[in-house]
């Protein structure tokens, strides 16, 4: 582009400017309208009915038991996500790398967590506290050398905890391992070629990059892990919001209403978690796209408007002729 | 008197399965010296290029870098082979740059530079950037450091990836056929740097299809077909009179 193709052109050798008149999408607002109108419908109606005991809902929504039991089922999913991340990464790098015998345990260790229903994996953690009340460190069947009581299985939120990260692990793995693969090869050759360390050719170049594609289905399963924590019943821990909101029924005889309760409370978290999905997304999508290049470093001569590749183009050429 | 030659390849082959890919390769190349590789497609020159920093392990023969065997260790009759860190410590000597660049794309320009710099040799951050800086200058994008290389020409992203490999003060430079991913008008940009490099005496083996570099820049030229060496000589010479059937058909169609 040279200055004079930026002027612009005299009047006469400018075309006519389209005015047309904009496509009409009747259908649409018909359906949209519609849909509204049966909406307030159902919501009217269900205003009127006994059953749903709106009164109720109001009286529990901000009962200190309901909180106090959507805290809980917070801590249970936030605490089983952290650690069945860092497992599924460790699981998925295990399965791609070149050692077979790493690469069979990560296998073994899918197959068999994936492969059996999450609600009978929590009933069998709830048992196996009662199966090894001692836990012991020694040679085997011979006198332990360290023995101690297994408080760890024996704390239901613990144990809830270990029994949904441990699932999810599994699941996690593979979101992982799609995002790794997702990842040009010619990255690993080039940080290869430079001397990193395969450890460092992952932490540096690769899992950065592969967060783009790991974060979205990571997201849906957190929003996954929320709801499934309702399991933990199996384990059985009941002090969390469904178990909670279930025990409150069992007494008042109102289960609609505490399931209106729970369920909006869920909601709100999933919303919030949706949220923050976003602003994460968002910092993952460094250097994709034609974002706006941050100001250069050190000027130097005359500054295109940094971020136009065309404009980046022509200094470079100028630059090169000086 | 020369001493011991910068790479020096004896008889190397390399099959992926049953495809024979390198069949008794031999050249060497001297310290400062600037071997231009061309042939077709398929003809291995990339197989051999990653060989030489060890990316792909040779099956026989003897292949070895500034008088070190690359990948092994040889004792007495035996070769072993080396761990992985001792196999990226011969790397830290030799620079590749690729063909499509492979720059990382969630970094700047200037982090690129200076991770390997950083990571593989500890040199403190601060030392690093002001090297990168310097190295950026040198190929002519001092007011691009910040830049990422989705923001940057092809051009310069392979003049980032070339300043990338220099940092990290390589005795021998690897290009795979640096400019063919490139629109022509940006060739040139890519090829100056190149040109530059080669006159402050750096040793470089590049794949290439730009015989006009070949014969301004190159001592040597060999030329590749079906994993062996057909034809290697003066560049000038062998291109203007080539003495093999397939050196003279594959010339008619890049020239
Ligand atoms: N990693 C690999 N696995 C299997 N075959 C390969 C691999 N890399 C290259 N090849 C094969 O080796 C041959 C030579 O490839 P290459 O060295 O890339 O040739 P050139 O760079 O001269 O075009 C081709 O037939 C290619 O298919
Ligand atoms: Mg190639």
């Amino acid at each position: 582009m040279t200055p004079a193709e930026n002027e612009p052109l005299a009047a006469d050798q400018e075309g006519e400017a389209i005015k047309a008149i904009p496509l009409r999408h009747p259908w649409r607002v018909l359906i949209a309208a519609l849909l509204v109108l049966t909406l307030a419908v159902f919501v009217i109606d269900a205003g009127q009915r006994e059953e749903f005991g709106w009164a109720n809902v109001s009286k529990y929504i901000f009962d200190k038991r309901i909180s106090q039991a959507a805290l809980v089922t917070l801590q249970l999913t936030v605490y089983a996500m952290v650690i069945a991340i860092a497992l599924g990464l460790l699981l998925a790098i295990m399965r791609l790398s070149p050692n077979p015998v790493v690469k069979s345990v990560a296998w073994l260790y899918i197959w068999i967590f994936r492969g059996t229903p999450v609600y009978v994996q929590l009933v069998f953690w709830g048992i196996v506290g009662l199966i090894y009340p001692v836990l012991t460190i020694g040679v085997p069947f011979m006198t332990p050398w360290i023995s101690f009581q297994n408080d760890i299985l024996t704390n239901l939120f613990v144990t809830a905890v270990i029994g949904l990260a441990l699932n999810e692990a599994a699941y996690m793995s593979e979101i992982v391992r799609a995002g790794l693969l997702s990842v040009d090869e010619g990255q690993e050759e080039a940080s290869r070629a430079l001397a990193m360390s395969w450890g460092q050719t992952m932490r540096v170049v690769v899992v950065p990059q592969a967060m783009r594609i790991i974060i979205p289905p990571t997201g849906n399963e957190v929003i996954s892990m929320l709801k499934t924590t309702s399991l933990v019943a199996a384990i059985p821990l009941s002090i969390d919001l469904y178990g909670v909101s279930r025990g409150i029924s069992a007494v008042t005889f109102t289960p609609v209403p505490l399931l209106i309760v729970a369920s909006l409370w869920y909601l709100l978290f999933t919303s919030i978690l949706m949220v923050g999905q976003h602003f994460i997304e968002k910092r993952f999508a460094r250097g994709s796209g034609r974002r706006k290049a941050e100001k250069s470093l050190q000027p130097r001569g005359p500054l295109p408007a940094a971020g136009d590749i065309t404009n980046i183009r022509v200094n470079n050429k100028s630059e090169d002729k000086q | 008197m020369s001493g011991t030659p910068m790479v020096l390849a004896d008889r190397v082959s390399k099959s992926f399965g049953s495809n024979k890919v390198l069949r008794s390769i031999s050249l060497s190349v001297e310290p400062g010296e600037v071997l231009c590789l061309v042939g077709p497609s398929g003809s291995g020159k990339s197989t051999f290029l990653r060989c030489i920093n060890h990316l792909e392990r040779v099956d026989a023969g003897r292949l070895s870098v500034d008088g070190q065997l690359v990948g092994y260790r040889q004792k007495g009759e035996k070769l072993y082979e080396l761990r992985p860190k001792e196999a990226s410590f011969q790397r830290r000597e030799i620079g590749m740059v690729f063909q499509r660049f492979n720059l990382f794309p969630h970094l700047t320009a200037l982090e690129n530079i200076i991770q390997a710099p950083m990571r593989v040799k500890g040199i403190p951050k601060a030392k690093a950037i002001k090297r990168a800086i310097e190295l950026m200058e040198r190929v002519g994008l001092g007011d691009k450091a910040d830049h990422y290389p989705a923001h940057l020409s092809g051009g310069q992203q392979q003049r980032v990836a070339i300043a990338r490999a220099l940092a990290m003060d390589p005795k021998l430079m690897l290009f795979d056929e640096p400019t063919s991913a490139l629109d022509p008008e940006l060739v040139g940009e890519v090829l100056d740097v190149m040109k530059e490099l080669a006159s402050t005496g750096m040793t470089m083996i590049v794949v290439t299809h730009e015989m006009g570099f070949a014969r301004e820049v190159a001592d040597s030229l060999v030329f590749m077909d079906g994993g062996v060496v057909v034809e290697s000589g003066n560049p000038r010479e062998v291109l203007a009179n080539p003495q093999h059937e397939r050196t003279r058909a594959f010339l008619s169609k890049v020239l």
